[in-house]
């Protein structure tokens, strides 16, 4: 279904007879570019000037008459392989290989419509759009040589970017062809290609950015060095939404290189918050500098927030009657007439998204009007739109380059980072390097909102589900970031995936109770799945339990008793885990599966326990359903990531607050986990085709936490149902 | 300020730096190499791993004043075209996903692979303890190690 409707936007939207020459910066000639795409305004070409020529199409495909083929990605990587996978869309169909191309990033150009990395989308995004511009490019290339042969098109073929004449074996490089075949229609509908006569996608294809990753030759924004480049270190208060009243500066001017102070606001959502950047010729000098001065705040009374005092607002509210989200039958009288009730309460914690690459950005002003960025950022088109809105200049006034980025996890869709390096290049002559210190990452956020989790269930005597309710009672991340007042927009964020799971849950009255907060939260890594899975699929388990059931075995019997994705994905974890086999004295398996808007993933995770306290990870199975897959190793490595992300979200630290400001600081107080505690992850993927395609990054996250606190309960009989844990002790 | 003089990659430099500076920002921003990465500022996570004199140090806590006259080796020395065993197995093992820690990884098992050319698992835990991952590509590093061993003694 949504295969079928994505293939008629792509034709309803086509340009259908562009063709166009130019020439872009770093090209060295004319060539083809074609693509199709989103006409925004119906110009075509706006400027075709000597040395650039503008055009309004979805250049994706630039062959030069040398012949180097570039391909534009328009999805940042930051460790998910949409340097490789994305471009791999368009280089199949097109009958290129990856090792023939050159591949460019997209920089927010309107043209290229949706840049941005998140919610496990670019190839799910991307994948019957940017097929369909390849396949296109390969007809037209394909029409040129024949018509420059006089031979049927059905005699030629194209392959590793040649088109052949079968008969006689004679051969065009597309470099040789692209000229003619710009001049050719487009075609509305082209044909792609046979899965099964696929060369890069569905395979696992190396990663052309892994030489240039082990070789310290990948280009972060970090990186990133222009000449007369200045540094900036900045002074932000870890105290939100403080007032700079005002500040001392003498020891700071007194360290070499420190030129001058640079007054600023990052721009977090509606949020502006006052800070100050110390200048210096470099790194170093600028953060000692930035250690140097004296800062003068007024809290404004937000110095008192204490995680403890919000954890019991949140409990008590736990009671409270919550805006109804979803309901279906009469909870209530099903609930109360239950011969077997259950309630529980999971407690979830705010974490920090904490990438190895501390926020940065390089930034320099072309004359008054014009702003040029260098950044890691998971969304070019958002680094403009974020800088537009808030220096108030128009987004074609600025120019975005986008790098590699040192890990993103949502961190990276919020730009604040990139506004800040704007800002205070515009008080400057030079470009500027703005680096945050990992202090600065750990304390300001965005953070993950915490959620708080009332359950109940009412079952009958033989443990089938009567009644069932899962209550989120959390800040939102839409109240903090936008400003929104209004509640009852946010709560389908908040109780993502509750209502929709695949499970067979009579009488199900989901609800959610909206907290006032004051901090920052964001999306991060498989957002609020990332959290409400965990009670979800634990208190699964407790009904499991009551009911005398194999946990496994009720979910599949007892509550998937229609075939479903999540039955299937269950039955092959059932069998990769080899779940029905005896395990050793002191060991225990849990289960655990979530679908949510990114995807659908399970997992088995299999504990021992010498002392039933302290906990080792035997083993960890994955089953992941995608429907189709691009490159199945990128899978394996993405669950492999997010298992481990997992991890140390559950037993590792939350972020916590204390007089108004994070506790955490750095890696030593806000730990990961390290190679020592990490398990094998054994990863199996579901790929049967068919017209759902389902994302990778995140569906490898929500799951795990769950089936790893249910091992521990098989286990050791101990119920975990606040994060973090402490796993050398339950 | 102070003149400094660093041997780095078998290279000499003479640079102009206050010898409090840590040597992970004279090789980004003085020398010009960026492939030794800023992570945490406090030793704590290892992306900035180079080698002195043979051992692996983080450079964001060691001072240039401690680092004039030894012998620096960073990522982008310890081969040419990607041909150390290390970064042949990384490469087939495909290990990195964001890459930004890779650099450092690599470093602190040149030196593990040097002083135990036949590490087990927990040899490996042991050295490689010192380098976070946040994209979460530990299993792989283990793998790539063992490979990188067999690689090395053929």
């Amino acid at each position: 279904m949504l295969e079928h409707q994505m293939i008629k936007v792509a034709v309803r939207k086509s340009s259908l007879d562009r063709r166009d020459f130019l020439r872009l910066s770093g090209l060295s000639s004319l060539g083809l570019v074609l693509g199709l795409g989103w006409k925004s305004d119906g110009q075509e070409m706006i400027a075709a000037g000597a040395d650039a020529v503008t055009v309004k199409l979805n250049p994706y495909i630039i062959i030069e008459s040398s012949g180097t083929i570039s391909i534009m990605n328009p999805m940042p990587d930051m460790g998910q392989g949409t340097f490789q996978s994305v471009p791999a869309l368009i280089a199949e169909d097109l009958e290129v290989s990856l090792e023939q191309i050159k591949i460019l990033q997209t920089g927010g150009e309107k043209e290229y419509g949706r840049q941005t990395a998140g919610g496990s989308n670019s190839i799910r995004g991307q994948y019957q759009k940017l097929r369909t511009v390849g396949a296109a490019g390969k007809e037209m290339l394909i029409l040129a040589a024949s018509q420059r042969w006089k031979v049927p098109v059905t005699d030629c073929y194209a392959s590793e970017g040649i088109v052949y004449h079968k008969p006689t074996g004679r051969s065009f490089t597309y470099g040789e062809l692209a000229e003619e075949a710009s001049h050719l229609p487009v075609p509305q509908n082209p044909q792609l290609k046979d899965p099964k006569d696929f060369k890069i996608l569905g395979k696992n294809y190396p990663r052309p950015d892994v030489p240039l990753k082990v070789s310290g030759k990948a280009v972060y924004g970090i990186d990133v060095e222009l000449p007369g480049m200045v540094y900036a270190s900045a002074a932000h208060c870890p105290v939100f939404n403080s007032k700079l009243i005002n500040y001392d500066d003498t020891e700071t001017m007194r360290i070499k290189g420190v030129k001058k102070l640079v007054r600023f606001q990052r721009a977090l959502g509606a949020h502006k918050y006052d800070a100050i950047a110390v200048i210096a010729d470099t790194y170093w000098a600028a953060y000692q500098g930035k250690l140097a001065l004296k800062t003068n705040w007024d809290f404004g009374g937000n110095d008192s927030f204490d995680t403890e005092k919000y954890e019991q607002t949140l409990r008590d509210m736990a009671g409270n009657e919550g805006q109804v989200v979803h309901s279906d039958g009469d909870f209530e009288n099903a609930f109360h007439s239950a011969p077997v009730q259950i309630t529980a309460l999971y407690e979830l914690p705010m974490l920090s998204h904490s990438p190895m690459e501390p926020q940065n950005c390089t930034a320099q002003w072309h004359g008054k009007d014009l702003v040029e960025v260098w950044v890691s950022s998971q969304g070019a088109d958002r680094v403009k739109s974020e800088i537009s809105k808030n220096l108030d200049i128009p987004a074609d006034n600025i120019k975005v380059n986008i790098l590699f980025s040192g890990g993103g996890f949502g961190r990276r869709l919020y730009n604040d980072y990139a506004v800040e390096a704007a800002s205070i290049a515009r008080e400057l002559e030079t470009p500027v390097k703005l680096i945050w210190t990992r202090e600065e990452d750990t304390q300001l956020g965005p953070f993950r909102p915490p959620t708080f989790s009332a359950m109940k269930a009412g079952l009958a005597a033989d443990g089938k589900p009567l009644a069932f309710q899962h209550k989120v009672i959390s800040p939102s991340m839409g109240s903090t970031l936008e400003d929104k007042k209004d509640t009852s927009g946010e709560s389908s964020s908040m109780t993502e995936g509750i209502s929709t799971q695949a499970y067979e849950l009579p009488n199900m009255k989901n609800e959610y109770v909206f907290s006032q907060i004051h901090i920052p939260l964001a999306a991060w890594r498989s957002v609020t799945s990332s959290t409400v899975a965990f009670a979800h699929e634990c208190f699964i388990d407790e009904m499991a339990v009551r009911a005398g059931k194999d946990p496994l075995d009720y979910r599949l019997e007892t509550l998937l008793t229609k075939p479903s994705d999540t039955k299937r994905l269950l039955l092959k974890l059932k069998e990769v885990s080899h779940w029905e086999k005896p395990l050793p004295d002191g060991w225990g398996r849990g289960v655990a599966q979530y679908e949510f808007f990114a995807g659908l993933g399970g997992y088995v995770v299999e504990v021992s326990s010498k002392d039933r306290s302290s906990i080792h990870i035997e083993k960890v199975y994955m089953v992941i359903d995608l429907g189709t897959v691009v490159n199945p190793d990128t899978v394996a490595l993405q669950v492999e990531g997010a298992a481990t992300m997992a991890l140390t979200a559950a037993t590792k630290s939350a972020i916590t607050f204390k007089n108004g400001q994070t506790r955490q600081t750095n890696f030593h107080n806000y730990p990961l986990v390290r190679i020592n505690e990490m398990p094998d992850v054994e990863v199996h993927i579901i790929a049967e085709g068919g017209p759902k395609i389902r994302g990778v990054g995140e569906p490898g996250l929500p799951p795990f936490a769950p089936a790893l606190a249910n091992a521990i309960f098989a286990a050791t009989g101990k119920r975990i149902r606040k994060l973090p844990f402490n796993i050398n002790q339950v | 300020m102070a003149n400094i003089s660093l041997t780095v990659n078998k290279k000499q430099y003479q640079i102009d730096a206050d010898p409090q500076m840590p040597l992970l920002w004279a090789l980004r921003d003085i020398i010009g190499l960026k492939g030794t990465k800023f992570g945490c500022g406090m030793a704590q996570c290892g992306a900035c791993t180079v080698h002195l004199d043979g051992e692996a140090v983080r450079s964001c806590v060691t001072l240039l004043g401690r680092a004039e006259g030894q012998e620096i080796v960073t990522i982008e020395g310890i081969s040419d075209n990607t041909s150390h065993p290390l970064q042949k197995a990384w490469i087939e093992l495909q290990v990195p996903q964001c890459g930004y820690c890779q650099s450092g990884q690599i470093m602190s098992a040149a030196v593990l692979l040097r002083e135990n050319p036949h590490p087990t698992d927990q040899d490996i835990d042991e050295a490689m303890m010192g380098n976070l991952c946040r994209c979460g590509t530990y299993t792989r590093i283990r793998k790539a190690i063992h490979r990188a061993a067999e690689i090395m003694n053929g």
